[in-house]
């Protein structure tokens, strides 16, 4: 085999870089050979350029243009890993290794789509949107400011929204919106935090609706080798665990065995 | 000026004839299926595959990983499928391969790490490592490999079990790891392997809780490098096998550090974590230092420190 067949990280251009709300941060990059097969609900590993912080950091991808050979990043202020990749501008390098995981399951025969993002989960939720055909209700679930909202609107049929603090849309969780609007369809797509996705189980279970949620777990890898970021699956024998990484991220909601 | 081609990378662990000194340290690499992706496994001198017992182990609970500086921790916990899968399923996968395999086997009891090593003796494997030194098992691992006397003990009895040759892998947490090693030697190990992982813990501040969920872990990468050497440096002049060093190794001046510290073979861990070509890199580095030097066998230089 030859040694371009094999898989590898690439050094990356930033093409854009800035803040879009408040800790929330968009990056525009320039990598043909992963925008080329990305696909919706995937992550891509970015690593720091500062060699004390070994470990990639999974961003999940938030839009592929792949005429021009571009992936978009949206991605929250959480540590220093993030920290240093808020602070690069046009022009810096960044390595990055991916398309990794498996995204969402986009089946063409459904035709009533609910996508429910929550805080920093809703970025990978946005080239989904794009992918799917047919109605298209969104929920956003912010904490304070909003972000992507002309996006979704842009590719969704309609866009419901809520924040915490009421400073827009409806005050409350996104879950609460979702029960207000007493949303009906064939399949739920989601990402966001444990306790909202959750949530979403429960009402998927409750309403007789299949859906797909998206997990994240402290990870080293990406590629399905530290067994780090483990999620308990159901199975014949209870329960075993599976792989954010490689197994998901995205995972059927029946499938996942929350801990009380 | 050296050839590239004309350098001579063999090694000899227990017999067993590696073509170069590059192996993966145990924990790291899985199977092998995964990086085959990323590299060609054709070039490595060893494959050490992820701790087997002789049952499924289901692992600690998440988080079981946290990045400190210049290092990971890590409390996995050992999850792997047990030996009857990787005999079924991985075994024949890297058969495929044109490197050696050598198979890290662990367990709770003494009973436990001969049942495994029973199961393998007629297995195509080449080489055996026994882990008596995982920090994260409340019984078992890092207890059998912190006393001379059950370092004696296991190996005894796991040597009966096997038909190929036994690499033991000690660990750090302990005050004379040259104590250890000799009581492995002198119960008939063919090498060692050195270092495990050192025990450690990290705490979320805005949580007010370890980012661990098994609260300590293993500390591993180029934060522990400087300790892995002088515990190889320190070994290397007391005992007569030889030894494969490993910790924090991620390019090939790390590895020629360990070498000339003492170690035959070379592990790269870690690294694969955050660069799966990782141990490519390594073996261009061996290389490159070799042309430079015109150092004609990799060997010439072990231990000269």
């Amino acid at each position: 085999m030859l040694d371009n067949t094999y898989k590898k990280k690439i050094r990356s251009t930033i093409l854009e870089n800035k803040e879009i709300s408040s800790g929330i941060y968009k990056m525009v990059v320039s990598a043909f050979s992963i925008a080329e097969s990305a696909l919706p609900g995937q992550f891509v590993n970015l690593y720091c350029n500062d060699g004390s912080r070994l470990l990639p950091r999974p961003i999940s991808i938030c839009e592929v243009d792949k005429d021009k050979a571009r992936l978009v990043f949206v991605y929250a202020l959480v540590g220093k890993g993030t920290k240093e990749f808020s602070k690069m501008i046009k022009g810096d390098t960044i390595q990055l290794l991916g398309p990794l995981g498996k995204g969402f399951d986009i089946d063409d025969s459904i035709r009533d789509h609910i996508l429910v993002g929550g805080g920093v989960g809703i970025p990978p939720l946005l080239e989904l949107v794009k992918n799917l055909k047919g109605k298209k209700q969104v929920y956003l679930g912010f904490s304070r400011g909003i972000y992507l909202v002309d996006e979704f609107e842009k590719y969704g049929s309609e866009v419901f929204i809520s924040t915490d603090d009421g400073s827009f849309g409806k005050k409350g969780t996104v879950i609460d919106l979702l029960k207000e609007q007493k949303a009906k369809g064939e399949m739920i797509y989601s990402c966001g935090p444990k306790p909202m996705l959750k949530a979403i189980s429960n009402f998927a279970r409750e309403n007789n609706i299949k859906a797909q949620i998206s997990l994240e777990e402290r990870m080293a890898c990406g590629i399905g080798t530290c067994v780090g970021c483990v999620v308990k699956i159901k199975n014949k024998n209870g329960w075993e665990y599976k792989k954010v990484c490689k197994d998901g991220p995205v995972f059927p909601s029946e499938e996942v065995l929350w801990d009380e | 000026m050296n050839k590239r081609e004309d350098i001579n990378l063999k090694i000899n662990i227990g017999g067993v004839l590696l073509k170069n000194p590059v192996m993966t340290a145990s924990g790291t690499f899985a199977a092998g299926r995964e990086y085959s992706e990323y590299i060609d496994l054709n070039k490595l001198g060893a494959v050490v595959v992820k701790g087997i017992a002789a049952e499924p182990w289901p692992g600690n609970p998440p988080p079981r990983i946290a990045e400190t500086y210049g290092g990971m921790l890590n409390s996995i916990g050992l999850e792997n499928l047990g030996v009857e899968h990787f005999i079924k399923e991985d075994l024949p996968f890297l058969r495929g391969f044109d490197t050696k395999i050598v198979v890290n086997i662990i367990g709770r009891t003494i009973e436990e790490y001969c049942q495994v090593a029973e199961r393998l003796q007629d297995a195509d494997i080449d080489l055996v490592e026994l882990n008596i030194s995982c920090p994260n098992l409340k019984e078992g691992g890092v207890a059998f490999g912190t006393s001379p006397f059950n370092v004696a003990q296991v190996t005894r009895e796991v040597k009966k079990h096997l038909k190929q040759p036994l690499i033991v892998k000690l660990s750090p947490n302990v005050a004379d790891i040259v104590e250890i090693a000799k009581a492995a030697e002198s119960e008939g190990a063919d090498s060692l392997s050195m270092i495990n992982t050192l025990l450690g813990m990290a705490i979320d501040i805005n949580r007010k809780k370890p980012i661990l969920a098994n609260i300590t872990g293993g500390l591993s990468g180029p934060a522990i490098k400087p300790i892995a050497l002088r515990m190889v440096y320190q070994t290397s002049k007391a005992v007569s096998i030889p030894i494969i060093g490993m910790g924090g190794i991620t390019n090939g001046e790390d590895g020629i550090e360990f070498i000339m510290a003492g170690a035959t073979g070379i592990a790269v861990g870690t690294a694969n974590f955050i660069n799966p070509q990782a141990t490519m890199d390594v073996l261009g580095g061996l290389l490159d230092y070799c042309e430079k030097y015109n150092v004609k066998d990799i060997m010439d230089i072990r231990g000269i420190i």
